[in-house]
Formats: structure tokens, sequence, C-alpha cells
């Protein structure tokens, strides 16, 4: 129906409104600067730097070693992920021979750290969308793996587990029939929350179709992974560059399917995660059956100076990956370290992905992203 | 594909403007260019079809002592191999031609490294300060950085 | 009011002398007076109920530390409330800041006047019962959209054009769906549509289960009900993890009070109302509560009556706890390429139901069958 009013008589003004530091939704302090028409996003320019604290400057000040709890600042839902990615790129850069104990010690807790990490996601992001129980479930099972890894290294959060050469401490006894108990607990529990809320109508309604990345994009814009594989690319640096003993560790690599609107939408990324816990899963089965006796410290040098190089090392983290470009001028402090997160490189495509969308659907897309503000401003 | 017949396809196509090719010690190789040409190079990098480097993983500044560098390292996921792509810049007025055509994901790190180092990139459709405010002045990861002792009146 | 003033005064001859319109005052005044008690004893405790709900979904304990069973709980919330510092922001629209709470603390208590709640409990039988409940929460609109406006926030502004468009587009499936009942009753009043429900023993009589159609109804009239009051799935007003409070954002102490027992209030006129015009209000099922003496017949009828309000609240709750929130457009497209439709094919099914049947629903077409 044609309105009586001739459009253009009608005054209309892009509104400019301010999303964050401080907002419930932006999983840190990110600021978006929304221009929108109504309801309908225009431009929305993601502001960061919130959370600079300099880490790549405190790197070239302290040693090796000392850098490892900065680590866990880097993003620390997956504190664990991060510390093993400094330690395998520094162990990479000064060629040294991790015990395989200790390896397999690293990638069990790097795993449930997946796995927990994986679970704040899917809690938030359906808390962002309005279904305000999953978030407890997830919770519930993540103060499981906490207890695991409190009994491990003696923290919730910051473990600094990790150390150039192996891990700072064996497991304690009953570590791995405490795993075993978890994974049988937790196996069932990913049916519950897909029957619970991964195909509820309204939530998919919410995420088919939205923000939709297609594949070329993705790995234009450098998206990595379960954002790139969201979008249909099989790329997964456990399995296509492998690092410690995960080539000995049978899993499959989950891509988005478009199984309910467009590939590369917010769905898949949302579901990617979800089969990722299953596979997380599975990986820590093997490991736990496969872990053998033996050291778990290699023997480093106190004061350790590796040879002069520059190495770019990069794992899968559960945001993305991390990578490490070390450059070493043979004293026992990094020349220049520079880190490479998985978030800030995902943040470059945020303005070119939301425009046209709702302001609803902003909060979809910082969800399905699943970015975190410390990796982004170091 | 060897790092070594790559330089050598480099340097086939673009002659002066491949300096050299760094690999010991150096994980993964990388080829020295000359600052201006990068862009050209970077495009040939992605476009050619035996080396089809599509992912940029990587761009950072680098403070040698007496110059500065912008490293790039790149990745081919339909060859799955890598290569690192470096331009040594001189101390005064760093600049060289942005990539951010050529990868979008250069964008947000080549903010970042004109944020922290100065270096300039000339043609970015956005280079703006992104991890520090607007207004701050300097650029902290050079090795001569001086901290500044306010910052609008408050004690850094 | 006037024949229970008249009735009083023939009770007490010591107020002989006093004028009828006094007495009628001042009985309209108490009675307003426990409806007051009643809609804020309902506004604490069932946020105290809305928590332990959502604790025990969320796998969580809930309120459990100010009194037994963290019942005190609400008191608690409410002191804090009133103690406040009260901020009004600085360039906010002064009248209209303070105005707000107040217009939609009267949209929806108003609503209370005509609200069944026993055989001869309800403050004025008014004969345009539904037709005035329908205008007054109304007022709601205006008060959100005067908080969005005069809070001088455009997170604000934005919940409160949201929460109009959506009130707004609800009412009409709200209206559609209340009126097979009226069409039933054959009158608009509350208490004669509570009255034609009282026909057959037991649950029978009931609206639920006259026809199908009223049997839909009854589920269209409690979606559309869950979107008047702004609960999710349809909480995009105040959808917190969105706009962070929506229209209530500036809000704080009483005012914010204000607008958090409104909520409380409307969803149990919601509730109410399906109660009253599809479970058969104050009936008790297997008795008949007017016949007993007066007293008991009415305490009995109030038991029934809110029993049945309150469990319906509490799906309202369960609803609000497990189902995400949609977004305004398709929030839009659910009331208008969905919700009217079926409400105006469900009022034209009863209507040709009530002609083809002459008034008779299914329990009573099996009635008519046995006794002849």
């Amino acid at each position: 129906m044609k309105p009586n009013v001739p459009v253009e008589a009608l005054h209309t003004q892009e509104m400019l409104i301010n999303m964050g530091p401080q907002h419930p939704s932006t999983h840190g302090v990110l600021r978006v600067i929304l221009r929108t028409d109504g309801e309908v996003v225009v431009n929305a320019r993601p502001d960061v730097g919130y959370l600079h604290r300099g880490l790549e400057k405190i790197g070239e000040r302290v040693t090796y070693a000392q850098f490892m709890p900065f680590t866990d600042r880097l993003d620390y839902l997956a504190a664990m992920n991060c510390n093993c990615a400094w330690a395998w790129a520094v162990e990479n850069l000064a060629g040294i021979e991790v015990p395989e104990r200790a390896e397999y010690i690293r990638v069990i807790v790097c795993e449930l750290n997946r796995i927990s990490s994986h679970l704040i996601a899917f809690g938030s992001f359906t808390a962002d969308m309005g279904a305000f129980t999953p978030f407890l479930y997830s919770i519930r099972e993540r103060e499981k793996v906490n207890d695991l890894f409190e009994a491990a290294c003696g923290n919730r959060l910051t473990y600094n587990y990790a150390r150039v050469g192996g891990v700072s401490a064996d497991l304690p006894q009953g570590f791995l029939e405490k795993t075993k108990e978890f994974l049988d607990y937790f196996e069932p529990k990913i049916d519950e929350y897909n029957n619970l809320i991964s195909y509820n109508k309204i939530f998919v309604h919410r995420l088919a179709n939205v923000a939709a990345i297609s594949a070329d994009n993705a790995v234009a814009y450098g998206l990595t992974g379960p954002n790139l594989r969201g979008s249909g690319v099989s790329f997964d640096l456990r399995r296509d560059e492998p690092y410690s003993v995960y080539p000995k560790l049978e899993f499959d690599v989950c891509v988005g399917t478009g199984e309910r609107g467009v590939l590369g939408d917010c769905f898949d990324r949302y579901m990617v995660r979800i089969n990722e816990m299953r596979q997380s899963v599975r990986i820590l089965r093997q490991a736990v059956a496969q872990i053998p006796e033996g050291p778990v410290l290699a023997k480093v040098p106190r004061v350790f100076k590796p040879a002069a190089g520059e190495v770019y090392f990069r794992s899968e983290c559960p945001r993305g990956e991390t990578g490490f470009y070390i450059i070493s001028d043979g004293t026992g402090n990094p020349s220049r370290l520079k880190i490479r997160a998985g978030s800030f490189v995902t943040m470059n495509i945020f303005e070119t992905v939301t425009r046209g969308l709702m302001i609803a659907d902003i909060v979809a897309v910082i969800g399905s992203f699943d970015i975190i503000l410390p990796e982004i401003d170091r | 594909m060897e790092p070594q017949a790559l330089f050598d396809a480099v340097k086939a196509k673009f002659g002066d403007a491949a300096l050299e090719l760094q690999v010991t010690g150096f994980r993964p190789a990388f080829v020295v260019v000359a600052p201006a040409s990068i862009a050209d190079i970077a495009r040939f990098l992605r476009d050619d079809p035996a080396m089809r480097f599509d992912s940029l993983m990587c761009l950072s500044g680098v403070d040698y002592k007496d110059r500065f560098a912008v490293a790039c390292h790149l990745y081919s996921m339909r060859h799955r191999h890598a290569i690192g792509l470096k331009a040594y810049l001189p101390k005064e007025n760093p600049l060289l031609p942005s990539m951010d055509a050529v990868w979008p994901a250069a964008n947000f790190m080549e903010r970042e490294t004109y944020d922290l180092f100065g270096i300039v990139f000339e043609g970015s459709k956005d280079l703006r300060r992104i991890l520090l405010p607007e207004d701050w002045e300097g650029h902290p990861l050079r090795k001569d950085y001086k901290y500044p002792d306010f910052y609008h009146g408050i004690k850094v | 009011m006037e024949v229970l003033a008249r009735s009083l005064i023939s009770a007490f001859p010591v107020i002989s002398g006093v004028p009828l319109w006094a007495v009628t005052l001042l009985i309209m005044v108490v009675v307003a007076a426990i409806l007051l008690v009643f809609f804020l004893t309902f506004g604490g405790l069932g946020s105290y109920v809305l928590r332990k709900v959502a604790g025990d979904i969320q796998v969580r304990i809930g309120p459990n530390r100010v009194g037994p069973y963290g019942i005190l709980q609400f008191l608690a919330d409410g002191a804090k409330l009133i103690l406040k510092e009260d901020i009004i922001p600085a360039k906010a629209d002064r009248f209209l800041f303070v105005l707000a709470p107040y217009l939609v603390f009267i949209g929806s208590f108003s609503a209370f006047v005509v609200v069944p709640f026993g055989v001869g409990l309800i403050a004025a039988d008014l004969n345009i019962g539904v037709y005035y409940v329908m205008a007054v929460t109304s007022l709601v609109v205006i008060g959100i959209l005067m908080a969005g406006w005069a809070s001088n926030n455009k997170w604000a502004l934005l919940g409160g054009m949201r929460a109009v468009a959506q009130i707004v587009s609800y009412e009409i499936p709200v209206a559609m769906a209340l009126l097979p009942a009226v069409l039933i009753a054959g009158s608009l009043s509350l208490q004669d549509i509570v009255r034609s429900q009282g026909g057959l023993v037991g649950i029978f009589g009931w609206n639920l289960f006259h026809n199908p159609f009223t049997f839909f109804s009854f589920f269209l009239y409690l979606t559309a009900g869950q979107a008047e009051t702004n609960q999710t799935p349809f909480d995009l007003p105040e959808a917190e993890s969105e706009l962070v409070s929506g229209y209530n954002v500036e809000y704080s102490g009483i005012r914010y009070a204000f607008f958090f027992l409104a909520e409380f209030g409307d969803m149990f006129v919601v509730a109410a109302l399906a109660s009253a015009c599809f479970l058969g209000g104050w009936h008790v099922p297997f008795f008949r509560a007017e016949a007993l003496p007066s007293l008991w017949g009415n305490l009995l009828s109030l038991g029934a009556f809110l029993a049945k309000a309150f469990g319906l609240v509490l799906v309202m709750m369960w609803v609000r706890w497990t189902l995400p929130r949609l977004r305004v457009d398709q929030l839009m497209r659910m009331s208008w390429k969905y919700l009217v439709p079926l409400t105006f094919v469900n009022l034209l099914g009863v209507s040709l139901w009530l002609l083809v049947f002459k008034g008779k629903g299914i329990p009573q077409l099996i009635a008519s069958i046995f006794t002849g």
C-alpha cells in the first residue's frame, strides 16, 4: 500500500548508537559504533583496544619462561591452549625435544580446555539469544573441567601449566580415571543441548541466513578455527599441520554444512562448535588410553638462550589459530614477539558482514564469531 | 614448493625487486623484497597457479635496531605450503604500499603495525590507530620508544 | 457498590446520617486498598516464585538466604528499591520521565477492577468488562513510550519503540482470542462469562472444551498474552542482552519498582482473564459454589480462581525461561501474518458453531444426548 505522504517528505535520520564497551553481550570490552536506520544497521564499526596491555612489548623484556603466565591472559577461557601454543613455539625455535608423556598431557588439557571454552561459547551465545537456561547447564559441565584442572595445576582459570620443555608437574593420581568419568558423563549432554536449544525453531530462525560468509571470503579475510570451518572450508591445524602427538590421534574435522540456512551463516558456526566438542571427547578418550609413563619436563638450561633465528608457529586454539612469530637474537629475551590471535583477525570481517542486518543480529554475529577481547587487544 | 624455487620464480618476474632469500634459522623461509613492489609481488604470489598463497597468516612490523621491517607470513590452502615475505624499511619515514587489496585480512594487521610502529601503508583503505587511543603520541613497539609522563593529565 | 452501601447503612443504623455517596466512596477506597495490597503482594511473592522457578529450571537454588527458603527476599528487594537514590538523567524530560511509571502502573492496576475473584468478589462487575480491560491495558503503551523517550537515551528509545510496536500489534490477537468466550456467554461482563461456564459438573463446563475453536483460542490467547506482557520469547523491549534493559534502563529505585510491579500485574491480568474466559473462572469442579453459604462460597471460589490464575502465571514463567527470543521482524511477522489471521478464522469458526449447534458446546451436546 502506498502511503499518502510522499516518501521524500518524511524526515528520517540515521541514528548513531554506541554499543559498548560495557554491554552484556559484547563478550568483553568491545565497542561497536552502530549507524542504524531504524532497526536496520547501515554501518557497524568495531572499536577495539580497550584491553590493550602491551603484551608484545612486555614480551621483549621478560625471558621465554617468564612469558608463560602472560599467555594465560591472552585467551583466558582457553588458557591451556595458549600456554601450550607458546611452549610449542619456543620449543620449535630452540629445537627442544619434549618427552612423550608431556605431549600427551598437553593434548589432554588442551582438549579439555577446548571443551570448556566451547561450552562457554555455547552458553553465552544462547544467553545472548534470550534463552538463559543453557548457560547454566554449560557452566555446570565446565565446573567439572575446572575441578580437573584444579587437581592438575592448582588453578581454575589462569593455569600457567605448560613449561618450555614439558609441563610443570605430572598429573595427580586418579586424574585419568576422573577424566574418563567426566567424558562418560559429558558425551550424552551434547545431545541434550541439541534437543534443548540447538534445533529450537526460534533459535534456528535467529541464526539461519544471518551473516553468511562464503569460503573464499573466509580465507581471504583470514578467518580461522571454527569460523573458517563454519563456511565449509575443511582446514584444521591439528590435522593439516600436525604438531605434538596429534598425528597419533584419530578425529574428524567438523565443517559447516548449511543445514538450516545458507552455508557459512551463524548457525553453521555454532554447530561446528557443538560438533567439535564431540570430537574433543573422542580425542580425549584416545589420549587417556594411549598416554605413556615417563618424565614430564625435558632438560632445559636454567638460563635459556636459543640460537638466533625467526620462527612462526601456529596451533589450533578454540577461537582460531594462535600464532607466535618469535625473533630471537641469541639472548635470553625475545627480540620481537608477535602474537597472531584468531579473534583479532576475525574482527576484520565484522564491518563487511554486518551491513544490512538488524540490531538484534549484531549480537548474533558477535556471539557466533566467539571473540574474546584479551586476544584481540593483547 | 621449495623456497629456492619460489624465490627464483619471483626473481624471474620482478627482477631486482627480489633481494634475498633467508633460509637457515628462518622457519618459514623469508623472501626479502624491495618495499615499493611488495604489493605487486603479493598479488603475484596470490594469483600464480603454482603458488596460490590465498591466506595471509600474519603481518607484523619488526624493529631491527638499525632498520624496520614488515614481515608477512603467507599460506596456501590449495598447495599447503607456507612462505614469508619481508621488506626492510628505513627508520625515517618508513612507508610501503598496502596489501589490503590483495588480502582483506591485512587491513587490521596493517593498522596495528601502523599503530605500534608508525609504518605507513600507502593506499590502505583505512589506516587509523587501532589498539591505542586516536590521540596517543608515539609508537610503542619501537625500540627507542619513551613512555610519556602524562596522557590527558593522567600520570602514565 | 451501591447495593453494598445500602446494605451497610441498613446494618449499621449509626451511620444512617451519612449520605449514600460518602459510604459508597468509602467502600470503593477500601476495595481499592484491598486490591492494591493484593497487587503488591502478588508482585513481591511473584518475583520470589519467578526466581525460584528460574533456579529450578536452571539447576541452581534461587534465593534461599533471606528468611526460610528465601521467602522474605522480595521484602529485602522492595526495601532496597525504596531506599535507593532517585536518579533522573540530566537531560531527561523530567515531567514525562516521572509520569511514565505511574501511567504504566495505572494501566496495569486498573484492569484489576473487573477481575472476577469469586462468586461475589469483584470490585465492579462492569457490563463492558472485557472491552474495559482491553482499553485500559493500552495505557501501558503510552507509559512505555514515554519512558523510552524521556530517558534521553537511544537504547531506551529503541526499547520503547519496539515495545509500542509489539504491544499494539498483539492487542488484536488478544482481543480476537477473547471474543469466543464473549460470544458463548453473550455478554462482555466477566462475571457473566464465568457464570456461563457453570452448566455442567466438573470441568466440562469450561469454555476450553466447548468446541475445538475455543480450545485453540485459549492457546492463541496465552501466546498473545505472553507478548503483551513482554515476556520471553517476546521480551525484545527489555532484552537484557541486547538493549541492556531497554526502556527502563535509566530508571532506578521506586520508579523501577513501578515498572517491575506493573509487569507482574499484567501477567496476572492475562492469566486471570484466561482462567475466567476459558478455564471456568471461580467455578470449583464438582461443587456448586454459588449454592454454599456466602462466606464459604466466596472463599472456595476465590481459592479455585487463584489456583487457576497462579497456575497459568507459572506456565508463563516456565515458557519464559525455556525459549530464546524472537527478533523484532520475526515478532511482527508472527503477529500480523500468523496470529491475526488465525484468530479471525477462529472467531468465524466459533460463530458458525454457535449458529449450527444453537449455542451448545461439545460437552453440552453429549449431555443432551444422555438426557434426552
